[in-house]
């Protein structure tokens, strides 16, 4: 197959970014997508020219470490699936692809399809988290959690933390993210203590690092390469409305 | 001779770790705010036991080269975790998960380290229910668990088939309570280079912020390494792309020795190679086994389709060879059987390298419905990467390089040869042997990090008088201009090749000769071809751009070049071991029905390696093991 690429190049993050085009004539459709990236940077070196920056790692779909905009659409055509597992097969010889890195002010770009997505850490530093200090906790089966509501908080700490959600917002909200983590914690026994807490200062966290507001438009939801429910957000909202009458 | 002492405790080895803690010396609350401690990594060990440690007081800097500590490899384990819970009342544990640990390593662990870690095994799954990891549960809210290969009783637990990602999410976020709360200082996207040593101590690290190319040095009290296995020295493997040696190896390079290098871990089931660009192995887990049936033709080079192949011209090899535990063999066996059928040209695919793992049987004993419920997402999985429905075709594996058992030697107290450098995880050689049990990489991990360097490493703190230092003393200016001149080297080679390339002929080399069945011959080979093609990389390497930016070509380069040294002392150390036990199969010794073939009298120690220079002979220390409580025999699975 051949494939004509588009991609954003920006050296760093203070310059300006441009689309350059770059032809792969060998794409076989058992590749990746970022095997075909791979194979476009080989032929780079080879040619002098500075390879495309991209993260990644895992390559299996769960560390969260990789993503782009492709055509438009973070993680490309494919649903439930984040960019590493997307094979060349779903895509047609003499394609063009877009490939543009995540855009939100909370994501600034470090170079090329590398964005800055530390944020994400500072909300969960600032409560997704149960305190339970190594030492303390008594035997397993002394907290009973119903089946139902494991699977849900299973659900939505399934969450990689790739930052799909936020690219693909028109707000570039962090919601979907925050109120996962939320879910998962305020879902079990275990999270009740801190839940009222937890949901103010995660949410005060994401709008400070410049997050937008959630207008339930539901792109993430239909990006999100875990499948993470809107729901999700609902249950943030809540916790978070809960907190703010309630004396903390 | 260097002395090894693994200051193991004698006597019963029940109250062995207990009477042990009891004679470690402690720092006082007070005092351990007055303590730095650097760790390097932040996956299921380095990310507990900074966050443990930071609990206790200690301040704790923490480095990964990924962009936050949540992308540690950890993540990608899918099975389980083991724990000695005996809730199941099925005759567990905490010595008979001792026992199979032990037993399934081939009789190459360090007794007592074991038994500590089936000890703590069950504190681990309580420390991890307590922090909110959502742990599969049956439909009475009690923790629920499954089976897994090695054992014969069900003790491990699992969050689906994403239980190494929720463990590791259980200790980032209290990794990230602690950065919240300022104890722990945060660096991501920073690669530790080398480790500087001060008056005989590990004092600090050299490190590179990958963003901008700036090379630093940070000074501390003690510098534990929680970095990860090897596995990547083949090139392909089912490791992450960035995980690297680099940190052990620098380490081991400024005087840590390193245990039985050669013991590595081929994973039978992974999807096959499917062409030359492939960057990576993926894993589909072994609870696989439990209903597929692995197959291949009985007739050579048989290119019919699978379905068209019928029933009595099909080899069940598994089966056939071991009656009595079939597909569920351990995964050393299972692996060496697949590469010689294939060997024998009975390979399918278009490579001939694969075996079938066909679920006709299961799906028509058990239905499709509950087919799915088991493998699910695992089938989803293999059918996003191969194109193909294995619920119509049997699904193609093959083995690959998944974990590495050897690496740098420590003490009972997890510190290595050099005072104050401490090792971790998979990236130290303590618990394992010659082969791991299937879901006994998390408990490992998680034993070091919350529950056994938390200890021990006060025992040190509190024994030492350490010397102010600071940037300008002489062995950091060294450690950190060695780290640029090596940068500067890299990119001034401006040769023809990609680092890529290298490391892929590297790969080839070390998967045909010290992969999944060596031989002195092979091995000969390979020690003559690694320093050759190691001297055409420092060559002839291309990179392109500068030091002073995020620069992938060069992290990479960094990496490979120490995955060269790497690579002559596995085949070195492999050619030295003149058995085979677990993962470390030598072709010359085997029974005659071709099972690995121990020789206790000769080989049962730890190979601990001390550098000498490259391209310079490493001087072998042994560290003999003893066996007072599980009695080496020969491991049979017939």
């Amino acid at each position: 197959m051949r494939i004509t690429l588009h991609i954003r190049r920006q050296p760093n993050a203070g310059a300006a970014g441009r689309m350059a085009k770059y032809e792969v004539p060998n794409v076989n459709q058992e590749m990746s997508f970022l095997e075909m990236l791979d194979v476009l940077n080989e032929d780079l070196i080879a040619r002098g020219e500075d390879p495309v920056a991209f993260d990644h790692d895992c390559r299996e779909g769960i560390c969260g470490m990789c993503g782009a905009m492709v055509n438009g659409v973070a993680h490309g055509p494919l649903a439930a699936t984040t960019l590493c597992q997307l094979h060349m097969r779903h895509f047609k010889d003499g394609d063009t692809l877009y490939v543009e890195p995540w855009r939100a002010k909370a994501f600034p770009v470090i170079k090329d399809l590398v964005v800055d997505r530390t944020a994400f850490d500072r909300i969960i530093a600032a409560g997704g988290f149960i305190s339970a200090s190594t030492g303390s906790a008594q035997d397993g089966n002394t907290i009973l959690i119903p089946k139902r509501d494991a699977d849900r908080a299973m659900d939505a700490a399934a969450c990689i933390g790739c930052g799909a959600c936020v690219a693909m917002c028109p707000n570039a909200s962090a919601a979907l993210f925050t109120g996962a983590k939320i879910s998962h914690l305020g879902l079990l026994p275990q999270g009740q203590p801190e839940r009222a807490t937890r949901a103010v200062a995660m949410v005060a966290q994401a709008t400070a690092e410049g997050f937008g507001s959630c207008t339930n438009i539901g792109e993430c939801e239909a990006v999100c390469p875990k499948e993470i429910k809107l729901e999700v957000i609902a249950r943030m909202n809540r916790d978070f409305i809960r907190a703010a009458w309630s004396d903390r | 001779m260097m002395d090894l002492n693994s200051k193991s405790p004698d006597g019963p080895i029940e109250t062995r770790w207990e009477r042990h803690r009891f004679h470690l010396k402690l720092v006082n609350p007070a005092n351990k705010r007055k303590y730095t401690i650097i760790m390097v990594g932040s996956g299921l060990a380095g990310g507990s036991a900074a966050a443990s440690l930071a609990e206790l007081g200690y301040h704790v800097k923490c480095f990964c080269f990924q962009d936050s500590p949540r992308r540690a490899h950890s993540i990608a384990a899918q099975g389980g975790i083991n724990a000695a819970k005996n809730y199941h009342n099925d005759g567990d544990s905490i010595y008979r998960l001792f026992y199979d640990t032990v037993k399934g390593g081939d009789f190459r662990a360090r007794e007592s380290n074991v038994y500590r870690l089936a000890q703590v095994s069950v504190n681990i799954i309580d420390q991890c229910v307590a922090q909110g990891v959502p742990f599969a549960r049956e439909y009475s809210g009690y923790l629920d668990n499954r089976s897994f290969g090695g054992a014969q009783v069900s003790r491990t637990f699992y969050a689906r088939g994403q239980t190494g990602q929720q463990l590791l999410l259980g200790a980032y976020q209290a990794l990230e309570r602690q950065v919240g709360a300022g104890q722990v200082a945060m660096y991501p996207r920073t690669e530790m280079l080398d480790l500087i040593v001060i008056d005989g101590r590990a004092r600090g690290i050299v490190t590179r912020d990958l963003k901008t190319g700036k090379i630093e040095s940070h000074l501390a009290d003690a510098v534990v390494l929680g970095t990860g296995g090897y596995g990547n020295v083949f090139y392909l493997s089912t490791n992450a792309k960035g995980s690297n040696a680099t940190a052990i190896w620098r380490a081991h390079k400024r005087g840590a020795l390193f245990a039985n290098p050669c013991f590595t871990q081929i994973h039978p089931t992974c999807i096959p190679v499917s062409g030359d660009y492939q960057s990576k192995l993926t894993l589909m887990s072994e609870s696989l086994r439990n209903d597929g049936r692995v197959w291949v033709p009985k007739k050579k080079g048989d290119k019919r389709e699978p379905n068209q192949i019928p029933e009595d011209e099909r080899d069940y090899y598994l089966e056939r060879k071991y009656p009595s535990f079939g597909n569920l063999v351990p995964r050393d066996v299972a692996s060496r059987n697949a590469k010689a059928v294939c060997d024998e040209g009975r390979g399918v695919g278009e490579s001939g390298l694969a075996v079938y793992l066909d679920f006709r049987d299961a799906i028509k004993r058990l239905g499709v419905h509950t087919i799915k419920e088991r493998y699910g997402n695992l089938f989803d999985m293999y059918q996003r990467i191969t194109g193909e429905d294995p619920y119509q075709v049997p699904m193609r594996i093959y083995p690959a390089i998944h974990y590495t058992m050897g690496g740098l030697w420590v003490d009972y107290n997890l510190m290595s040869t050099i005072p104050g450098l401490y090792v971790i995880g998979e990236a130290n050689f303590s618990d394992h042997g010659a082969n791991r049990l299937g879901a006994s990489a998390l408990m490992q991990g998680l034993a070091d990090g919350y529950f056994v360097l938390p200890n021990t490493i006060g025992d040190y703190l509190a024994s030492g008088r350490f010397e102010k230092v600071d940037a300008s003393h002489a062995a950091v200016r060294e450690a950190e201009a060695k780290v640029a001149s090596t940068v500067k080297r890299l990119l001034g080679a401006n040769g023809t090749r990609s680092v890529d390339s290298f490391h892929r002929e590297l790969g080839k080399l070390m998967w045909d000769y010290c992969g999944m069945a060596r031989n002195a011959t092979g091995l000969a080979s390979a020690l003559d071809q690694i320093p050759a093609l190691r001297e055409q990389f420092w060559r002839d390497v291309r990179i392109i751009g500068t030091g002073e930016e995020l620069n992938q070509s060069l992290e990479k380069a960094g990496r490979v070049a120490d995955f060269f040294e790497l690579a002559e002392l596995m085949c070195l150390d492999a050619l030295e071991r003149n058995e085979s036990c677990g993962g470390h199969f030598r072709e010359e010794y085997q029974t005659p029905d071709g099972e690995a073939a121990r020789d206790d009298e000769h080989y049962s120690y730890a190979a601990a390696w001390e550098f000498t220079g490259v391209g310079n002979l490493p001087v072998l220390h042994k560290e003999p093991l003893v066996f007072e409580y599980v009695h080496p025999s020969q491991r049979s699975y017939k």
